[in-house]
C-alpha cells in the first residue's frame, strides 16, 4: 500500500516535470506552415532540415559553445589556483574572501547582471570598445568561479598536507610536487567544478541578456523568439541536444554498471 | 603549501568583477542623471512596495510548494535501492538540460484557455479552468522551474542520515511518525535551508516567468528592474535603487535562514 | 568521476561537431568578395523577409551581393530599442525606429546624419514620405514602411465589425482582449477614445488616458507585442489592436480572423524608418544596407513577405496586384486623413508617461512606509533570532 502510494506520487511529480518537455519534442515534428505551437497538423521532419540552414540559429549556438568552453576552462584554472591559495590563508581572511566571492551565487541573478552591465558600459566607454562576446565571457567566468572553488575546496581540506611536504623534502620543486602529489588528489573536485561551470554557462540567460551587447547566445536568441513566435526549429535543436545528453547519460550509466560489476567480481576473487 | 600569494589573481578578479560592479549599482542608486547626489531614487522605490510585497509573497508561496512537493520525493528516492537512486536523481536533473525559457513557454501551450489541459478537461466533460495569466500560473511556473533545486540538496542530506540514529529512536519506542518528525526532519534541516534559499532567491527576482505566464500584468521586482534597464521605461538610476533594495532584502532573508540552519544542526547534535 | 569526465568530453565533441559546418552559405554566380565587415542590424521582430517558404532571404542576398555580413537581431518596442542604445549595452549600425522615436533620437543627438550619395535608391521614395514632421529636413532617416493601427478580431466570436475603439472596453469580451505592451500605442488608443491628440502636452489628458487604461485592465488578457500572432491564431484571444501590416500573417492564413480600422475616432498613422545610430563603426556599409533595402525589386519582395506598406511606388508596381489593391495594406485616403502621427514629446512629459505606464501595469502605487516596514520587520526578526541564540548559547555554557 505504502509502496504503491509512493510510486503514484513519484509518477505524478515526474509527469509534472516532463509534461512540457514532451510537448516541446512533439511539436518539433509538427508539419505546420504557420509555426504554430498549439495546433497539431501531422508528422514531418521539415524543421530538422531547416535547422541546419538557419545561419542565425547556428551562429547563436556556436557563440554559446565558444563562450561556455572558454568560460569553463578559465574559471576552472583560476578557481583551482585560487582555492589552493585561499586554503592556506588564515581563518578570518579566508572567511572574508569566501563571503565576497560567493556573492554571485547568493545575489539574485538580475542584480549580478545589471551590476556587470554598468561595469562593462563604463569600461567600454573608457577603452572605446563594444560589449560583445568578450564581455559575456568575462561575466560567465565571474559567476562560474565560486562553483569551481566550492567543489575544489573540500578536496583540498581532505588532503594530507604532509604528502606535499614530503615530496619537497625528497627534492621535488614546488611546481613538480604540486603536479605529482596535489593535483591527482584534487582532480575529481576540479572536474566537477569544470562540468558545473560548463553547464551553468551553457544554460545562462539572465546575465548574458544584460551583458551580451549585439552578440546572441542561444538562450538570448530563444528569448527574442518567445517574444514573437518560437519557431519549431528551436524545438528541433533542443530535442537533439536533449537526446544527446540522454544517450550520453545512459551510456555512462551502463558502462559504470559494467565496470562496477567487474570490480565486484575482482573483489570476490 | 604556504602559498597565499597564488590567490592574488582571483582576488584582483573578484574586486574588479564583483566588488566594483556592486559599488557602481550603489553609486547609480544615489545619483541623478547629472551625477549629483540624491535620495530621490531610493524614495521612489517606495512607490513600488506593492510589487515588492507581491514578489516576496509569490516567491514564498513557490518555495513552500516546492518544499511540500520536493520533500516526499527526495525522501522516497533516498529510501529506494542504490541503483534506482542514481537513475531517479538523473531523471530529476534531466529536465534542466532543456532550456528553461522553452520549458516555460511550453507551459503556455498547456495552461491556456484553449490549451491542452483545458481541451483534455472538456473532452472528459469537465468544466474548463482559467489558469494562464493569473498569479497562480506564475507561482506554478516558479515551482516547476525551481523544484529540482529543492530536491537535490534535500536528497544529499537525506542519504547521509545515519540509519542507526533512526533505529535507535525506534528502539527507544518512537513510532515511525514520531521518528520522521523528531529525527528525520531536524536532521535534514541543512538541506531544507539550502533548498529554500536556492528556490526563494531566483523565484523572487525572476522576470521571465511573470512575463510568459502572468500576461504582463502580474509585475514582479525583476520585471521592474528589467523595464528600467532594457525595457520600456529607461531609468538606470531608479533601476539601480530597486536592485539595491532587493539585494538588501535578500541578504537579510538569507541571514535569517542561516540562523535556522545552525539551530537545526545544533539540535541535531544535541540529540546525538 | 570518470563518468563526469567522459560526459564532459563527449559533450565537447558533440558541440564542436556543430560549430564548424556553420558558414555553409551557398555562393551564387556573382558573389562579391568577402569584405570581412559585419554590420549589426537591429530590427523589429518578423520585419524582414527571411527566406522561409521560398521567399527572398534579404540578409543573405545582401551578403552575397556586397560581401558584407549581417548580424541581425530583433527588438519588440521602440522604447526597448531606445533603452538598449542609451544604456550603452550595445552598438548597432542600422536601426528601425518609428516616427516619434526618430524625432526623440534626433533631439538627443543619438543619430548620425546620412550621406545620401551612398543611398542613390532614395530617389525611389515617394514625395509624400519625405521630409515628414519627425525629420523635417530628411537628414537622418529613410522610410522603410508605413501603416495604420487597427483591430484584429475573431469573426467567430466578435460578430460586428469593430468601428470604434470602444470594443476594447466591452466587458462581454472580458479576458479575450490583448493590449499593446508599450506606452505610446496603449495610451494612444485611450487618447483617441477620449478624443484627445496623441501628442498632447497637457498632463491632465495623459492622466485621464491612464485612468481609462486602468479601467480596461480587468478585461485585458495580457499585455503583449508580437505574441498576438500566436494567441489570435489559436483563438486564445479574440480582440487585439495591432499594426495593419501583420494582416499578412494573421488574416491571410486564418479565415476566422478579420481586421478593421476604427473609423469613428480615427487611428494612428506610422512610418518606420531606417537610421544609423551615432558612433556606428561601419557607416558606409550601413548606408549600403539601407540603399539595398530601398532597391525597388528588393523592397517589393521584402514587403510582400512582411506585409507592411511600402513608401515606394516603383516597388508597389512590382508587387502582387492582390496585395496592392487590398485596403488593409493600402487604405483609402480618407482613413489616412482621419489618422494622426505620433510626434516626439518633451522629455519631462516622456518621463511622466513612463511612470504612468508602470502604474497602469502595476496597479495602484504603494506607500514608502510599507516597504520600510517590511525591511525593518525582517531586520528585527534577524536581530531577535541572533540575540535569542547568543543568550541560549550563554546559558548552555553556564551549565
Amino acid at each position: 500500500m505504502k509502496k504503491t502510494l509512493s510510486r503514484v506520487y513519484m509518477a505524478l511529480i515526474f509527469l509534472f516535470l516532463y509534461a512540457p518537455i514532451v510537448i516541446l519534442i512533439l511539436f518539433s515534428f509538427n508539419d505546420s506552415d504557420t509555426k504554430s505551437r498549439a495546433v497539431w497538423s501531422g508528422f514531418s521532419l521539415r524543421w530538422y532540415q531547416k535547422l541546419f540552414s538557419n545561419a542565425e540559429l547556428l551562429n547563436a549556438l556556436r557563440n554559446t559553445v565558444i563562450i561556455a568552453i572558454i568560460a569553463a576552462v578559465v574559471a576552472t584554472i583560476l578557481g583551482t589556483v585560487a582555492a589552493i591559495g585561499i586554503n592556506s590563508m588564515k581563518k578570518w581572511s579566508k572567511r572574508v574572501i569566501m563571503n565576497i566571492g560567493n556573492l554571485p551565487m547568493v545575489n539574485p541573478e538580475i542584480v549580478t547582471g545589471i551590476s556587470l552591465l554598468l561595469l562593462f558600459v563604463f569600461g567600454a566607454r573608457l577603452l572605446h570598445v563594444e560589449l560583445g562576446i568578450f564581455s559575456v565571457i568575462l561575466a560567465h567566468i565571474t559567476f562560474c568561479l565560486p562553483y569551481v572553488i566550492l567543489s575544489v575546496m573540500p578536496k583540498l581540506r581532505q588532503m594530507d598536507n604532509s604528502l606535499y611536504e614530503a615530496a619537497q623534502d625528497l627534492g621535488c620543486t614546488p611546481v613538480r610536487s604540486f603536479f605529482k602529489v596535489v593535483f591527482p588528489e584534487i582532480l575529481p573536485g576540479i572536474i566537477t567544478g569544470a562540468v558545473m561551470a560548463f553547464t551553468l554557462s551553457i544554460d545562462d540567460f539572465v546575465i548574458s541578456y544584460f551583458t551580451s551587447g549585439t552578440t546572441q547566445t542561444l538562450p538570448v536568441y530563444i528569448y527574442s523568439m518567445t517574444r514573437k513566435r518560437v519557431s519549431p526549429e528551436i524545438n528541433a535543436l533542443s530535442t537533439l541536444l536533449f537526446g544527446t545528453i540522454l544517450v550520453l547519460l545512459l551510456i555512462v550509466n551502463f558502462s559504470k554498471k559494467k565496470s562496477g560489476d567487474t570490480k565486484e567480481a575482482a573483489q570476490e576473487r | 603549501m604556504k602559498s597565499k600569494a597564488i590567490a592574488a589573481p582571483y582576488i584582483v578578479w573578484m574586486c574588479i568583477f564583483i566588488v566594483v560592479p556592486l559599488f557602481l549599482v550603489a553609486y547609480f542608486a544615489f545619483t541623478d542623471s547629472t551625477g549629483a547626489f540624491t535620495l530621490e531614487n531610493i524614495i521612489q522605490v517606495g512607490q513600488y512596495s506593492d510589487v515588492f510585497l507581491r514578489s516576496i509573497w509569490m516567491g514564498a508561496l513557490a518555495t513552500l510548494f516546492s518544499l511540500l512537493l520536493g520533500y516526499p520525493l527526495a525522501y522516497i528516492i533516498s529510501k529506494s535501492n542504490l541503483r534506482r537512486q542514481s537513475v531517479l536523481i538523473m531523471l530529476v536533473m534531466l529536465p534542466m538540460w532543456m532550456n528553461f525559457l522553452l520549458r516555460t513557454y511550453a507551459w503556455m501551450t498547456l495552461l491556456e484557455d484553449n490549451g491542452m489541459i483545458n481541451n483534455f478537461l472538456a473532452a472528459l466533460g469537465l468544466p474548463r479552468l482559467h489558469m494562464i495569466n493569473t498569479a497562480g500560473a506564475v507561482v506554478f511556473g516558479m515551482v516547476y522551474d525551481y523544484l529540482p533545486f529543492m530536491i537535490l540538496p534535500l536528497y544529499t542530506v537525506l542519504i547521509k542520515i545515519d540509519r542507526s540514529v533512526i533505529e535507535a529512536a525506534q528502539d527507544l519506542g518512537a513510532n515511525s511518525c514520531k521518528v520522521f518528525l523528531k529525527v528525520t526532519i531536524p536532521m535534514s534541516m541543512p538541506g531544507i535551508i539550502s533548498g529554500i534559499t536556492m528556490v526563494f532567491v531566483p523565484a523572487v527576482s525572476t522576470f521571465i516567468i511573470s512575463k510568459m505566464l502572468g500576461g504582463g500584468s502580474n509585475l514582479l521586482i525583476g520585471d521592474l528592474i528589467d523595464m528600467q534597464f532594457l525595457g520600456n521605461a529607461y531609468n538606470p538610476y531608479l533601476g539601480s535603487a530597486i536592485s539595491l533594495v532587493l539585494m538588501v532584502l535578500i541578504l537579510i532573508c538569507m541571514g535569517i535562514m542561516n540562523q535556522f540552519d545552525e539551530d537545526g544542526s545544533a539540535e541535531g547534535g544535541k540529540m546525538l | 568521476m570518470k563518468k563526469l569526465l567522459s560526459l564532459f568530453l563527449c559533450g565537447l565533441f558533440f558541440c564542436t561537431c556543430f560549430i564548424f559546418p556553420v558558414s555553409a552559405e551557398e555562393s551564387g554566380e556573382e558573389a562579391a568578395p568577402d569584405t570581412g565587415v559585419t554590420i549589426n542590424v537591429y530590427n523589429w521582430g518578423e520585419y524582414i523577409s527571411d527566406g522561409s517558404d521560398g521567399t527572398l532571404n534579404v540578409n543573405q542576398e545582401f551578403t552575397r551581393r556586397t560581401g558584407i555580413h549581417v548580424n541581425y537581431t530583433t527588438f519588440d518596442t521602440n522604447e526597448s530599442l531606445y533603452s538598449k542604445l542609451v544604456s550603452g549595452g550595445a552598438s548597432y549600425d542600422v536601426i528601425f525606429p518609428s516616427d516619434y522615436m526618430v524625432a526623440r533620437m534626433i533631439n538627443e543627438g543619438m543619430l548620425e546624419k546620412l550621406d545620401f550619395s551612398n543611398i542613390p535608391n532614395y530617389t525611389y521614395i515617394d514625395e509624400e514620405y519625405r521630409n515628414l514632421a519627425y525629420d523635417p529636413k530628411n537628414e537622418y532617416s529613410v522610410p522603410y514602411t508605413w501603416g495604420v493601427v487597427g483591430i484584429f478580431y475573431n469573426k467567430k466570436y466578435v460578430k460586428e465589425v469593430p468601428t470604434s475603439w470602444d470594443v476594447l472596453w466591452d466587458d462581454q469580451y472580458q479576458g479575450k482582449i490583448l493590449m499593446f505592451d508599450n506606452p505610446r500605442d496603449a495610451f494612444g488608443i485611450a487618447q483617441k477614445r477620449l478624443g484627445y491628440s496623441f501628442n498632447s502636452t497637457d498632463m491632465a489628458e495623459w492622466q485621464e488616458a491612464a485612468e481609462l487604461l486602468k479601467e480596461q485592465k480587468p478585461l485585458v488578457q495580457a499585455y503583449v507585442m508580437d505574441q498576438i500572432f500566436d494567441k489570435m491564431e489559436i483563438g486564445e484571444a479574440w480582440l487585439a489592436p495591432y499594426y495593419a501590416g501583420d494582416a499578412a500573417i494573421l488574416v491571410e492564413e486564418n479565415d476566422s480572423i478579420g481586421f478593421a480600422i476604427p473609423t469613428e475616432e480615427g487611428t494612428n498613422f506610422f512610418v518606420d524608418a531606417m537610421c544609423i545610430p551615432e558612433g556606428s563603426q561601419h557607416k558606409a556599409e550601413a548606408e549600403a544596407y539601407i540603399n539595398f533595402l530601398c532597391d525597388p525589386e528588393i523592397a517589393a519582395a521584402n514587403m510582400e513577405y512582411v506585409g507592411y506598406s511600402t513608401p515606394e511606388s516603383s516597388a508597389k508596381e512590382l508587387m502582387d496586384e492582390e496585395i496592392t489593391s487590398n485596403p488593409i495594406y493600402y487604405p483609402p485616403q480618407e482613413i489616412i486623413d482621419n489618422s494622426e502621427v505620433f510626434l516626439s514629446l518633451p522629455s519631462d512629459i516622456n518621463e511622466k508617461i513612463d511612470k504612468l505606464w508602470v502604474e497602469v501595469k502595476m496597479g495602484s502605487s504603494g506607500s514608502t512606509y510599507t516597504l520600510i516596514a517590511v525591511l525593518a520587520g525582517f531586520l528585527l526578526l534577524y536581530i531577535v533570532i541572533v540575540i535569542t541564540k547568543t543568550m541560549k548559547r550563554r546559558r548552555m555554557n553556564r551549565y
